[in-house]
């Protein structure tokens, strides 16, 4: 490689030797599509005819009335195709594997939301495509695999370790060791070896390009606060690229608090000080891990934040003072998400959620002629089995009682299960 | 000084035998009779590795091997300490086999240090490539530590060059892609790519990835220096007991 991705001390590329010449061809795809200004364009066309591009900005002016401070915008991440900004991370890589002339295709996933975009651009370029996910994750996000599995991917689960998405990572790069010839490792956020965390940065830039564009068209200036949720940072990297350099522009990354402080009880690896600096999966961030160096189990509501890395770019921006890093909990996510839906008909991600719930914190305190923008980074439909197990909905429960009956009596009647 | 060992052993014998085992498991007691099983039965050096949660270039055996090391309550002093004992206890070198991050979080020019300090000599870490590695690089040389790297089937010329450059004791080659662990056939393609491997390097060759058999091993013979044996020996460890480790050592190397 050229380049070996670091920002101050984070990043780097700590790959098994096996790997060095397919990061030397993805590094010099990488490299010439950016240069390409025909690339971007064809990627910019093709999220706009297949995806729903560019997504808009929603102004919530209920929220907005509701916290009677800052003026609360909205980024439409979750209007892209499958439902979150994963999309844009996914066709950008899609279209590289085809530059490489590969014909398959794995990832891992975490919430479901990158195995489904990835499922849903196999699909349509026509490559084989196989899903490594936490065992945990296949429980909690069935629909997510439901879908996956209709698109024609095979979806592993991965029962090692925690049984989540860093257990999903090292799964993906188990099978990439062995089949790197004809295959592509889409990696799902800014996160991994370099140039992963630069690469996924740049296709999930376009929510920041467009965010930018369209408050100036909009309100004729840019926002105060901007605010996104944080798992590996890719839809935060992507929103805050675009106001980078407005230094006006405060940018705050939100993270899985969980049930709160103490290692194990949440996914916070900068807004709270349980993380240490280290190197695991192919770069070195902070990590949730002990004084050994053994990575420790994380929690979050969301399973897309449940991760014990975060972004090496982040992990700079973080040090640098650049962005701002807080964590709301399970209880604020879920209170947050419901305030959403009520108040605007909005459906956010619990994933996305984490961004809002600290929004409403802080907008009360801002003035009127203050502007914040969230991003939507995708949409809950995937999430209602645990949103309805959060707040306990009996006629969510009755409905499912009486699926899992008639399941039952389906299967007895064809001499199944008892 | 891993070199000069082997090249004498190759006086004797044409081909070496390498064994691995991950400290503490499935205890450090068991690990421990597991280490003298091996050097009676006739190992020639051995691979320790200090357990990580995140092996991310290993295969299914011995990633349940770590995963379980850790449950079974495995530390860092733990691992030192015993590697302590076993270096004192036996006659052959000893490699330590780990990840970057265990080098990393404990300090990397102490952790080379303590090696020394501990009778360790060499160390193989598959997720530093040279490029990463420079102060773990400086102190193996300031100690006099071995640090070994990794050819595979997918290294250019020009790779393995590099790799030579900065690699001492002798080259792990690699005989397939893929993690440790799973089957490899032995046929006509592997000895193309260990003459390759010649090429590239002055040091002796250890084979890895795949030997499970006396058949193996002796594919091995007269085409790499030292045949490494990882994964199966644990396998014949979880089947029939550590006792029945020794004797299949032993089966495969007479
Ligand atoms: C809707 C949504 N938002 C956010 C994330 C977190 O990922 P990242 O931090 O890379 O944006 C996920 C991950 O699965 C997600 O599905």
């Amino acid at each position: 490689m050229q380049n070996r991705g670091y920002f101050n001390q984070f990043g780097g590329a700590f790959i098994p030797e096996i790997l060095v010449p397919t990061f030397d061809q993805l590094e010099a795809a990488y490299l010439e599509a950016k240069a390409d200004p025909a690339f971007w364009q064809e990627y910019v066309d093709l999220m706009s005819t297949y995806s729903c591009r560019a997504t808009p900005i929603t102004y919530a002016e209920n929220l907005s009335r509701h916290f009677g401070g800052a003026q609360i915008y909205i980024k439409r991440e979750d209007l892209n195709h499958t439902g979150a900004h994963k999309a844009n991370n996914v066709m950008g890589q899609g279209l590289l594997t085809k530059r490489m002339g590969k014909k398959r295709v794995i990832a891992e996933t975490g919430a479901g939301q990158h195995g489904v975009a990835t499922a849903t651009m196999a699909a349509k370029f026509g490559f084989d495509c196989t899903i490594y996910m936490g065992a945990v994750d296949v429980a909690r996000q069935r629909p997510n695999v439901f879908w996956m599995e209709q698109m024609g991917a095979t979806v592993v689960p991965v029962e090692d370790g925690s049984a989540t998405l860093k257990d999903a990572i090292n799964e993906a790069f188990r099978d990439w060791v062995t089949n790197m010839d004809d295959t592509h490792y889409v990696l799902g956020t800014a996160c991994g070896p370099y140039p992963f965390p630069e690469m996924v940065s740049w296709f999930q830039s376009i929510i920041g390009s467009e965010a930018r564009e369209q408050m100036l068209a909009r309100q004729g200036r840019l926002p105060n606060r901007v605010y996104a949720c944080v798992g590996g940072g890719s839809n935060a990297m992507g929103l805050f690229s675009g106001f980078m350099t407005d230094t006006e522009v405060e940018l705050v990354g939100v993270e899985a608090g969980g049930r709160g402080k103490g290692i194990g009880e949440h996914a916070a690896r900068l807004a709270y000080d349980d993380a240490t600096i280290g190197v695991a999966q192919g770069y070195k961030t902070y990590f949730l891990q002990n004084n050994n160096g053994q990575m420790m189990d994380t929690h979050s509501v969301s399973a897309g934040l449940d991760y014990v890395g975060v972004s090496p770019i982040l992990a700079d921006l973080h040090d640098t003072g650049r962005v701002r890093f807080e964590a709301a909990t399970d209880d604020e996510v879920v209170a947050a998400m419901q305030l959403v839906v009520q108040k605007e008909g909005l459906i956010p991600a619990l994933e996305s959620s984490h961004a809002f719930a600290q929004a409403f914190k802080e907008a009360p305190a801002m003035g009127k002629d203050e502007i914040i923008l969230i991003n939507q980074s995708g949409r809950a439909d995937k999430d209602i089995f645990t949103v309805a197990d959060a707040i306990d909905d009996p006629k969510w429960r009755e409905f499912i009682i009486t699926k899992a009956d008639q399941y039952r009596a389906r299967a007895a009647a064809e001499g199944g299960v008892e | 000084m891993l070199e000069q060992y082997i090249k004498q052993r190759l006086q004797h014998k044409d081909l070496l035998l390498m064994t691995h085992i991950v400290l503490g498991y499935p205890s450090y007691d068991d690990a421990m009779r597991l280490v003298e099983g091996m050097v009676e039965a006739g190992v020639d050096l051995m691979e320790l590795q200090i357990p990580f949660s995140e092996p991310m270039a290993d295969g299914p055996v011995i990633l349940k091997a770590n995963a379980q090391a850790l449950k079974a309550g495995a530390t860092m002093e733990k691992s030192l300490r015993m590697a302590e004992q076993i270096t004192a206890a036996f006659d052959i070198p000893f490699l330590f086999m780990t990840y970057y991050n265990i080098l990393f979080k404990y300090g990397v020019s102490d952790f080379v240090a303590k090696m020394q300090a501990i009778g360790i000599k060499g160390a193989i870490i598959p997720d530093l490539p040279p490029e990463e590695g420079s102060e773990y690089l400086q102190a193996m040389q300031k100690h006099g530590l071995d640090p070994v790297h990794i050819f595979t089937p997918n290294s250019s010329m020009a790779r393995k060059q590099q790799l030579n450059k900065h690699t001492s004791g002798f080259m792990y080659t690699v005989a397939r892609k893929g993690v440790t662990g799973k089957d490899t056939q032995f046929g006509d393609e592997l000895g193309d790519y260990l003459l390759d491997c010649r090429q590239a390097t002055d040091l002796p060759l250890a084979l890895g990835f795949g030997v499970k058999s006396k058949a193996d091993y002796e594919f091995i013979r007269g085409k790499a220096d030292v045949a490494i044996i990882g994964s199966e020996a644990i396998r014949v460890m979880e089947d029939h007991g550590v006792d029945a480790v020794g004797p299949f050592i032993r089966s495969i190397i007479t």
